[in-house]
């Protein structure tokens, strides 16, 4: 790797920025950061914390509604929420480079990507001329890892896969050779392997061409190998900022040690702490500490002051008046489910299951779980595990071969189940934001069930609910809302609370935490712990091998709808077999 | 997933769906023409008796019948009208005797130059009153142009017309004729002033729904992610509304000029009637009124094929203007379901 | 409720059905008395004056709009009916059927309405039901249209397959979670059905094929009244104006109604 000339080049120096919405609301504020050239800081927090609009503040934008009201943002030099009209949309790409999160959308359809790369170099006054500029182009194509035959140029974007159209947005950003790129969040919606290989390649451009980064990230997982230092966010403040490997090994802000003991992680398995509560919406911030309320080192004085950043040691700053000084310990885990030699028969047994829509989706699978532990499911995209999921919940149009369920045969589809067995096996959905009806209230939701299978009406049913309630640890006043006044954990708890009302013994998850924070998804996946030490027997759907660690005793590994490997979990992640396992594993984000 | 470099297929995708749907088109006005037959056929009033008059003799009427064919089945009726029709001839008016092919065309050429006068007039104004309103959304002009807009949507287009009538035949109003008394010897383009009141008024219908629609999409188009990405790349706004927005809100748009097309062909025959307009309209009212058999169902049939083709056409510059239709290897215009899977009740393989 | 478009639309709706339903009792003549002046000028006694054959202006205006609004309710709620359920069965059953459905809508609507209504009521006659029909068959095409199109888009929903897998019947289904979800675009569509409905058929009494004379009628009272605009404008300015407020109070109110639906949809990540 190319080491850069340590000339004292600050690219980018924030200074007390504040983002405001109507009514004096305050989105971000106070933030104050420099960077230097050829750095990348990882800014992380969940949603709420202000990432993103911090993010596009750095290109003095704020979105529908917000406005960058105080502050300065500086880079090479240049003032830039001072700069109006033409001076900024000069600025903006030729000074700094933005990448948006989602690809798909952020590419025009109607335009072909030689056209946009083309435009994007002719707007700004680069000195350039024709050729000069196609020459540019290739360059930037090559390297950022993408052909640059005319012939790729006259595609358009929806001829194109994720990876490559985020690399597409990657060159977008680089074609103008900036000083600063701000990314959002740009690998979220790519599958791992294309995520890895996307990080490296913005990793050796930022280091070969000297440009700063900012990558605006929810997982530290997955930062943790790009970045220079990384910056915590919580409810639009800095609450620490730290080098990297000081950020992972003495986090000093609850906050992130919280973060961090909540993240699973697929190098081994340790013992999940939830965060209690949910982060403050803007304007609902308490006074003094906006953790506060979910600290566990909350005292009289974090409620007096707000405390502001401070060296805590070199290049280490945090936002508290008590800070966490010893390094951070991992506390492993056993399996909840002995995996010696199961004397109990399966619960479930899939033989010879073919999926097929307008092309085959899954061949000839065969599987088991046994009662009482958590299989997880695992693949990328397209492998069919969703698939295999819903075949076996009763949802499975298309889908051929035998089920058995506790000794007897399980029809395929769950309308020719008989009502005794079709309340044992329940299934959850991936989004959560669809599974309940908007029309009723979570109580109508939830007794609909109850009278359906057990005949239970009226007080005894409302005895029921509210004992499923508090078991998702959800209060008992949530009965009588409708579900928009919900946030996305919440709907997913009860949508939880809809299948343990049914008695199950199999519990089908279809990636149900993939829409929600990382400590929102620790409390779920505590919860199904618990549950699964209860006697219930889980059948887990992820793409996370974090959370496969965390959670399963066994798991099966599916490629493009074939079994690749199964086996205890310990065994499978520490000792692959399989080549696509490994590369899995490899490109899987990891804290260890 | 990725299609691997392009090797065009020997014939695009969209050309042998545009073939099926040309088809099926024709399909359609041939069924709508067989329904209008039979309906206007099996009617209790006989055409015969209305060419010869109620007190015409028994033998007369039947042998007059004979001769008109009306004697005969139904089916063999409408086959041997369908088969003149497909040669040209489309009977001879009852009315007027005169053959309705003549009649026909030259009325259809006054609608065509009123209904070309419509589009000419409302396409340009409501793009770009619906750009500039999308441009300055929320603002007062948007909030008062809105309202002027529903007021003008709500109002029933014959009474536009009238009030226009009325407006223009008050004492110092009278420089456009409110009636249109066009005379057939002259050229149309001298006679132009007798086209304009029934153009405003149907473009005073028209304008609401497209200007809406245009506004409606442009804002989709300007709140979209590449926009802001676009943006973001300091890419100049000017540039951004005309050459990024405008082909995203360009397809919304030409289904809403389809549309407004066969909305006006409906509303055409109030104006007309209302102007004396001598179009398709008029004949129609006035072949309704004389229980005029040939004719209405010659119009009925032309009035078909005109809506077909239109359809056809917004369909087939959807595809074109589509990057996404135009290169797929299948077109579906049918939303699929988001996960590729079928719903529980659909058996078939992959088509939501 | 509190959305000022669906206040307002909602008043002004009501204002005019009220004047309609009253009408007849305020009227201080029959509406079919010849009591003045052909086209009179508005006298202390019959304040807006008189018609083409001498009857009291005021009168027919106050009688005249019974059938145009009961009409437009009546065709607007028959396609509503009919075409929801057609909507619904073609979104919600088999290919084969769903097709039929579908392709019999598309078929129908190929045809610009007000010349289908014109066809129809021209060939069978003036009865007010079978105007109020035709006028509904016109509409229901649409109808048919938006209600597969959300019913399709409801039914692909996660709670729609969970409320599956627990085995309700296909009718709890249909009434308990799919509807409910569609009833929104439905009411919208109702109301722009009004007032396209009013246009339509007083658009068909101006032409001459709706109620039959002497009725008192608002689209007729145009129609008859059309030579003397000049003369009294009264007698046709009149029923113009009660129909386009009801036309656009019905729109006011449909647009409210989306406008409402809209800002409280669902929040989506």
């Amino acid at each position: 790797m190319n080491a850069i000339t340590e000339i004292d080049t600050g690219v980018l120096q924030v200074l007390d920025l504040r983002v405001e919405l109507p009514g004096q609301v305050d989105v971000v504020s106070g933030i104050s950061f420099s960077l230097q050239a050829g750095e990348i800081l990882g800014l992380v927090g969940e949603s709420g914390s202000g990432k993103t609009t911090l993010a596009t503040a750095l290109l003095a934008h704020a979105r529908r509604g917000a406005r960058i009201v105080d502050g300065q943002v500086q880079v090479a030099g240049q003032a830039l929420l001072s700069l109006e009209g033409e001076a900024l949309r000069r600025a903006r790409g030729s000074l700094i480079g933005y990448v948006a999160q989602d690809p798909a959308t952020a590419l025009n359809p109607a335009l072909r990507i030689g056209h946009l790369l083309r435009e994007t170099l002719a707007v700004h006054p680069s000195g350039l001329d024709r050729a000069a500029q196609q020459h540019r182009i290739s360059e930037t194509l090559r390297d950022v890892g993408l052909p640059q035959d005319p012939e790729f140029l006259r595609r358009f974007p929806h001829q194109l896969s994720g990876g490559q159209q985020q690399r597409v947005m990657l060159a977008l950003a680089f074609v103008l050779r900036p000083r600063l790129i701000v990314l959002d969040e740009p690998t979220t919606a790519l599958d791992v392997s294309t995520q890895a290989h996307i990080l490296a390649t913005l990793r050796r451009l930022c280091k070969s061409q000297g440009v700063a980064a900012v990558y605006v990230s929810h997982d530290l997982a997955v930062i943790k190998d790009l970045v220079d230092r990384v910056m915590v966010m919580y409810a639009g403040r800095i609450v620490e900022m730290a080098s990297r490997d000081r950020l992972f090994s003495r986090p000093s802000h609850p906050y992130t040690r919280g973060l961090l003991g909540a993240i699973p992680d697929v190098a081994g398995r340790r013992e999940l702490k939830a965060i209690a509560g949910h982060a403050p919406a803007p304007g609902q911030r308490p006074p003094g500490c906006s953790f506060g309320p979910r600290c566990e080192r909350f005292s009289a004085a974090c409620q007096a002051l707000e405390p502001q950043l401070h060296a805590l040691d070199v290049g280490h700053e945090v936002a508290c008046i008590a800070p966490h000084v010893q390094p951070l310990q991992a506390i492993a885990l056993a399996p909840i489910a002995i995996a010696s030699a199961q004397i109990a028969p399966a619960l479930l047994t899939i033989s010879g299951l073919n999926v097929a829509y307008d092309r085959q989706v899954l061949f000839d699978i065969t599987l088991q779980v046994q009662p009482g532990e958590c299989l997880a499911l695992v693949g990328e995209s397209g492998s069919g595990k969703t698939s295999l999921a819903r075949a076996v919940a009763g949802l499975g149009e298309n889908a051929e071969g035998a089920l058995s369920y506790a000794g007897r045969p399980l029809p395929l589809q769950s309308r020719q189940r008989d009502a005794g067995l079709r309340h044992q096996i329940q299934y959850i959905f991936q989004n959560p934001y669809r599974a309940l009806n908007p029309r009723q209230t979570v109580y109508q939701t939830l007794s609909a069930p109850l009278e359906h299978f057990f005949k239970i009406k009226g007080a005894a049913a409302r005895q029921r609910v509210d004992a499923v309630l508090e078991r998702v640890s959800l209060p008992a006043s949530v009965a009588d809302v409708y579900p928009h006044s919900l946030s996305g954990g919440e709907r997913q708890r009860v949508a939880i609370a809809r299948a343990l009302l049914c008695e199950p013994r199999l519990l089908i998850c279809d990636e149900i935490t993939s829409a929600l924070d990382v400590s929102v998804q620790a409390s779920i996946l505590d919860l199904l712990r618990q549950l699964q030490r209860e006697g219930l027997t889980l059948l887990f759907v992820t793409h996370d091998l974090g959370v496969v660690r965390a959670i399963a005793d066994r798991v099966l590994v599916l490629k493009t709808g074939r079994v690749v490997e199964q086996g205890v979990v310990d065994e499978v992640l520490d000792r692959p077999q399989a080549a696509y396992t490994r590369a899995l594993l490899e490109h899987s984000p990891s804290l260890g | 997933m990725s299609e691997p470099s392009c090797k065009s297929p020997r014939t695009p995708a969209w050309l042998s769906w545009f073939i099926g749907r040309l088809g099926y088109g024709l399909l359609t006005a041939w069924v709508i023409s067989l329904v209008v037959f039979i309906a206007t056929q099996a009617l209790p009033s006989d055409p015969a008796r209305v060419i010869l008059g109620p007190d015409a003799p028994l033998e007369s009427i039947l042998t007059l019948q004979h001769q008109l064919g009306l004697d005969q089945p139904i089916l063999w009726q409408y086959l041997r009208w369908f088969g003149s029709a497909l040669s040209g001839d489309l009977g001879e008016s009852l009315d007027s005797n005169a053959p309705v092919s003549d009649i026909l065309w030259g009325r259809l050429g006054y609608t065509l130059v009123l209904l070309t006068g419509v589009i000419l007039v409302v396409v340009p104004a409501a793009l770009a009153l619906g750009v500039a309103l999308a441009l300055r959304r929320d603002s007062r002009l948007d909030r008062w142009s809105l309202s002027l807009l529903i007021f003008l949507k709500a109002t029933p287009g014959f009474l536009l017309a009238i009030g226009l009538v009325l407006l223009f035949s008050m004492p110092h109003m009278d420089w456009l004729p409110a009636v249109s008394i066009l005379d057939p010897d002259q050229s149309l383009l001298r006679q132009l002033k007798f086209l304009v009141l029934p153009v405003l008024a149907l473009s005073l219908t028209a304008l609401p729904y497209l200007t809406r629609m245009v506004r409606a999409a442009m804002i989709e188009a300007l709140d979209s992610d590449y926009v802001v990405a676009a943006r973001l790349r300091g890419i100049p706004y000017r540039r951004i509304v005309w050459g990024h927005t405008l082909p995203n809100a360009l397809v919304p748009a030409i289904q809403g000029v389809a549309l407004t097309l066969r909305t006006l062909i409906g509303g055409a025959v109030l104006a007309e009637v209302i102007f004396s307009y001598p179009g398709i309209g008029t004949a129609l009212n006035a072949a309704i009124q004389m229980r005029d058999l040939p004719m209405i169902q010659a119009i009925v049939l032309v009035i078909t094929l005109a809506v077909v083709l239109i359809n056809l056409l917004a369909d087939l510059l959807t595809v074109l203007l589509t990057p996404k239709l135009r290169t797929a290897r299948r077109v579906t215009m049918i939303q699929r379901n988001r996960r590729g899977i079928t719903p529980w009740w659909r058996r078939s393989r992959g088509d939501a | 409720m509190n959305e000022p478009q669906i206040r307002n639309g909602a008043l002004v709706t009501a204002l005019v059905i009220a004047f309609a339903l009253l009408g007849p009792w305020l009227a201080p003549q029959g509406s079919t008395d010849m009591v003045g002046p052909v086209y009179g000028a508005p006298t202390g006694s019959a304040w807006l004056g008189y018609d083409f054959l001498g009857h009291d202006v005021l009168s027919r205006l106050l009688n005249g709009g019974l059938s145009v609004l009961w009409m437009s309710v009546a065709a607007a709620s028959i396609a509503l009916a009919i075409g929801s359920t057609l909507g619904l069965l073609a979104g919600l059953s088999r290919r084969r059927l769903d097709q039929l459905i579908t392709w019999s809508a598309d078929v129908s609507l190929a045809f610009p309405d007000l010349i289908l209504v014109l066809l129809i009521v021209s060939m069978l006659g003036r009865a007010p039901w079978l105007i109020v029909l035709t006028v509904s068959i016109a509409f229901i095409p649409g109808v048919i249209r938006l209600a597969r199109a959300s019913a399709v888009a409801v039914a692909g929903q996660e709670f729609v397959e969970a409320a599956q897998m627990m085995g309700y019947s296909r009718r709890r289904i249909l009434f308990k979670e799919i509807l409910p979800n569609i009833l929104t675009p439905l009411l919208v569509h109702f109301g722009n059905m009004l007032t396209w409905g009013v246009g339509m058929l007083s658009g068909l009494s101006f032409l001459g094929y709706g109620v039959a004379p002497p009725t008192a009628d608002w689209g007729l009272m145009i129609n008859e009244n059309q030579a003397g605009l000049l003369v009294q404008p009264w007698a046709v300015l009149a029923p113009a104006i009660l129909i386009g407020v009801f036309a656009y109070g019905t729109n006011i109110l449909a647009e409210g109604i989306g406008r409402r639906s809209a800002r409280m949809g669902d929040k989506q990540p």
